[in-house]
């Protein structure tokens, strides 16, 4: 199978939790094993919009239970005698080769994945910025490393924080940066702007003023309540990426809320 | 049930609290990290090959950039 697959390289591996939970867009052949009419193979897929039970594969690296996953739209393209086409758009988890199967059972005929292409992991796409393939991040480095010139990296590496794109996010003050990196929770006089749509236990990115990512954390107010908030808890830290120190420590007079 | 959108379509709206200002003397704008920091913080968007599982893509390139940690956002089949 191929298709998107965002490589994190060294400490941005800690954010890479933001990536199996956000959402894929595959490209699909599925075989069937008996002849169906195109109208009734177009109703089936269209079923499958909605959340669905899977249970993960015997060749997964995840418990095998039972467990939901929404899937976001089934787009039918079109079929060739047994092969259908189509486009699906899922939650992060969901087997595709265990959709197929279950499209085949439903229609009666039954059915497999004969192909898959991931066209989409969270924010990056085929079509999208810095798309390389293995061969050009070999031969771009081998480039830098030659003629060091920095702007060559930039050609196939790009930085952690396009991973967290479609996070909402918090971004705060310099003064508060450093005890984030000391794993302190988020409080509200910290906070300069965020993102609308955020709720209780939305998983978000906190950022500086120069976009750089300090941590992933969990949000215990929404957009709206945090705006009027002046102190309190609004976030807990999930996972610290910037290193401690590269904010200095700033002591407050007061540290109680 | 009709389609739902995906996290990719949801459009969101900056909402300010406080203005502040960024002193330059502390950190860098991503896109302006020194190498080595760049590589560090960097993603790469891949295609996969086809016949390579998902780890061994990763570890190839781990061993191309000769780098200590490598990480990938979900196993695409073989």
């Amino acid at each position: 199978m191929t298709g998107i697959l965002p490589i994190t390289l060294e400490d941005s591996t800690k954010i890479v939790q933001a990536l199996l939970y956000s959402g894929k867009e595959y490209v699909c052949v599925m075989k069937l094993h008996g002849d169906a009419e195109e109208e009734q193979i177009k109703k089936v897929l269209l079923e499958f919009e909605d959340e669905i039970y899977q249970r993960p594969p015997l060749r997964s690296s995840v418990k095998r239970q039972l467990r939901t996953r929404r899937i976001y739209y089934v787009d039918y393209f079109e079929m060739n005698q047994r092969n259908v086409l189509f486009k699906v758009g899922c939650e992060g988890g969901t087997y595709i080769r265990k959709l197929c199967y279950d499209i085949g059972e439903i229609l009666g005929v039954g059915a497999h994945m004969q192909e898959l292409r991931r066209t989409r992991a969270g924010p990056f796409t085929e079509n999208g910025n810095r798309k390389v393939t293995l061969h050009e991040v070999a031969y771009w480095f081998g480039e830098w490393k030659e003629k060091k010139e920095d702007q060559t990296l930039k050609k196939f590496i790009q930085p952690m924080e396009n991973a967290l794109a479609l996070l909402p996010r918090i971004i705060v003050r310099d003064s508060a940066v450093d005890a984030l990196c000391h794993g302190a929770n988020l409080t509200a006089p910290g906070v300069l702007s965020m993102d609308s749509g955020i709720t209780n236990d939305s998983i978000i990115a906190i950022f500086t003023l120069k976009g750089e990512a300090i941590a992933l954390a969990k949000a215990l107010q929404s957009t709206e309540e945090i705006v009027k908030l002046d102190h309190g808890t609004v976030a807990t830290l999930q996972r610290v990426v910037m290193p401690r120190g590269t904010y200095p420590k700033v002591w407050r007079s007061s540290r109680k809320e | 049930m009709p389609r739902t959108t995906p996290p990719w379509e949801i459009k969101r709206e900056l909402q300010i609290k406080n203005e502040d200002t960024t002193n330059p003397k502390y950190g860098h704008e991503p896109e302006h990290r020194p190498p080595q920091d760049y590589i560090r913080y960097g993603v790469i968007n891949l295609d996969k090959p086809a016949g390579p599982t998902s780890h061994e893509v990763a570890a190839w390139t781990k061993k191309i950039l000769k780098i200590a940690c490598i990480g990938h956002g979900g196993t695409l089949e073989a």
